[in-house]
């Protein structure tokens, strides 16, 4: 069964040890602003959101690349960008409405969550279990899913 | 059930794998007009930046792809379209009947009207050829000269720019970019072009293109408002038209582009079109309109698919989406960019850094936006228009501070 994260806000103290791990996973060095996955401060609320990308089913990034750069990874499903393929033409990006397709100045392609092939960096580092790796029957993406129905120009129907 | 495609770009190549998907046993005629594979038109300025060979420009990689899904590749052009006896007219002479059809042959540049565009050596940027001719022409140190500052003029720019030539744009607006970008980003893009090296001439306008008689360049440009410029090359980028020529005659309604319904249908049944040729709706205001980009063309792609198939499947407009990256300047537009009358907007400039970004909402909800300098979490400028969030109290907090697009979001959805 495939696996996907699973984030629960309510458990996040802001620590930002995903961000790290992630970065050095992905990126070698402990830089929070090179990292896929991102926390948000809500300081009025007292409330932090970690958020990355959800693998969505609609696969909004990977419908609109012109290069065939995205694929899904067939043993954890997640959608990866092909480096060799991509172009850096940046549609991606605007094409995911999560946001959650960013461009990469110094490669010059653009980077999204791949689940680290399958043991991500993030819910190894989640000292509160806050993101946790789950089958993907349980996560709290349904939640984002429904909201990515709402965006209504790709109709919902599957082929 | 026999499927004829015109056209192998983006929405044409998405309709054929989906009808593949939707239907194992239909046969699918797949018709390119240029003798080469399936490829990208958005990934020819890359080819020039050097930074692909051509096969990186192919929409698919996979070898055989089209023969492994049963889907026949033609490349021929199609001359005419026999209505009566559902059948497509080819140029080498053949004919293809079919019993439903995809319309998805796209847009092809257009010249203004001026004096000397036709010679050799003065090239649109829209082929594969094309793209050679101009590699042949835009060497190092060559003087070149790009007519038209749009959205494609732009991103040809950056290539040529990487290829170290002599650069001068040239503009009739008094911005570059003035379809997707307002004054004050279409400003900074030039100020920012103009310190990279790039001779950038707006308000200006190419009235002659003739030989230099004195033989220092091949052309020279007369222009009002900038003199004489020299060019080895000239590259012409000055707009698109969608190809509906070969449509004339017959039933097909055709204004801009063929017209469609909300199920992609044409005036014809059974008959449909997508991508840049397609005259659908504008998805904020609902009005007509042509959205000639590349998500639209694959999103209208797999939606006529699914229509041709059988699965009724609404076309709700699309949403005008453009992202450009001028010599490392990026920027984007969405939707409403511009504003509606009744709405209000928000802004943050920091010139000095080349950053802004402006919001345009309707009443508590974001319907447009242009960024400049930002690539993080753009997509979501997208998510909060299209899923017509009612922000409630952050929209205050957005015309306070437009850059917390993605708090916004996070905070009205999860």
């Amino acid at each position: 069964m495939l696996r996907s994260l699973s984030i629960e806000p309510e458990k996040c103290t802001g620590c930002l040890q995903c961000e790290m791990a992630c970065s050095y996973e992905n990126e070698g060095v402990f830089n929070p602003a090179k990292s896929r996955i991102k926390v948000f401060v809500f300081e009025r609320e007292g409330r932090n959101v970690p958020y990355t990308c959800t693998q969505c089913a609609d696969a909004w990034c990977k419908n609109a690349c012109p290069t065939e750069a995205i694929q899904i990874n067939a043993a954890t499903g997640a959608k990866e960008i092909n480096n060799g393929l991509c172009v850096g033409c940046k549609v991606c990006t605007i094409a995911c409405p999560f946001g959650t397709v960013n461009y990469n100045h110094a490669t010059g392609k653009v980077i999204k969550c791949d689940l680290c092939g399958g043991d991500p960096a993030c819910a190894k580092a989640c000292p509160t279990q806050a993101i946790t790796f789950v089958d993907a029957d349980w996560t709290g993406y349904s939640k984002m899913r429904n909201w990515a129905q709402r965006t209504d120009t790709q109709s919902s129907a599957q082929v | 059930m026999r499927y004829a495609i015109i056209g192998a770009g983006p929405a044409g190549v998405v309709a054929a794998e989906t009808l593949r998907a939707r239907d194992s046993g239909g046969e699918i005629i797949l018709l390119g007009g240029e003798a080469e594979p399936a490829y990208s038109r958005m990934a020819i300025p890359y080819l020039l930046a050097g930074q692909i060979d051509e096969s990186g420009t192919y929409l698919r990689h996979t070898q055989g792809h089209f023969e492994s899904l049963s889907i026949q590749y033609v490349q021929d052009l199609v001359k005419a379209l026999d209505v009566e006896s559902r059948r497509l007219i080819l140029k080498e002479g053949g004919s293809v009947e079919f019993d439903r059809l995809l319309i998805a042959c796209g847009s092809h540049p257009v010249k203004p009207q001026i004096e000397g565009l036709d010679q050799p050596g003065i090239h649109h940027c829209w082929t594969l050829e094309d793209a050679r001719s101009i590699a042949k022409y835009a060497t190092a140190g060559s003087r070149v000269v790009l007519m038209g500052a749009g959205f494609i003029g732009s991103i040809i720019m950056e290539a040529l720019v990487r290829r170290k030539v002599k650069l001068t744009l040239v503009e009739m607006a008094d911005r570059m970019v003035p379809r997707m970008m307002d004054q004050t980003a279409g400003n900074l893009i030039k100020q920012w072009c103009i310190e990279q090296g790039v001779d950038v001439k707006t308000s200006t306008r190419v009235k002659a293109v003739t030989p230099d008689s004195s033989g220092k360049a091949r052309y020279l440009l007369e222009t009002d408002g900038a003199g004489e410029i020299p060019a080895d090359l000239v590259v012409v980028a000055t707009g698109v038209r969608p190809t509906i020529g070969f449509l004339a005659g017959s039933a097909i309604e055709t204004r801009q582009g063929v017209v469609v319904d909300d199920h992609l249908q044409t005036s014809v049944k059974g008959i449909y079109a997508a991508g840049d040729v397609c005259e659908g709706f504008d998805w904020n205001s609902g009005n007509r309109a042509i959205h000639a980009i590349q998500p639209v063309a694959a999103e209208t792609g797999r939606l006529a698919a699914l229509n041709m198939s059988g699965c009724k499947t609404l076309y709700t407009g699309s949403l005008a989406m453009n992202v450009l990256d001028s010599i490392g300047l990026i920027s984007t537009s969405y939707g409403a960019w511009q504003g509606k009358a009744g709405g209000d907007d928000a802004q943050q400039l920091d010139a000095s850094r080349y950053k802004y970004i402006k919001l345009q909402f309707e009443e508590d909800r974001l319907i447009g936006a242009i960024t400049l300098g930002i690539t993080e979490h753009v997509g979501v400028l997208r998510g909060l228009i299209q899923s017509r969030i009612a922000l409630g109290e952050w929209k205050q907090r957005l015309v306070r501070d437009p850059s917390r697009i993605m708090e916004a979001y996070l905070a009205k959805t999860q």
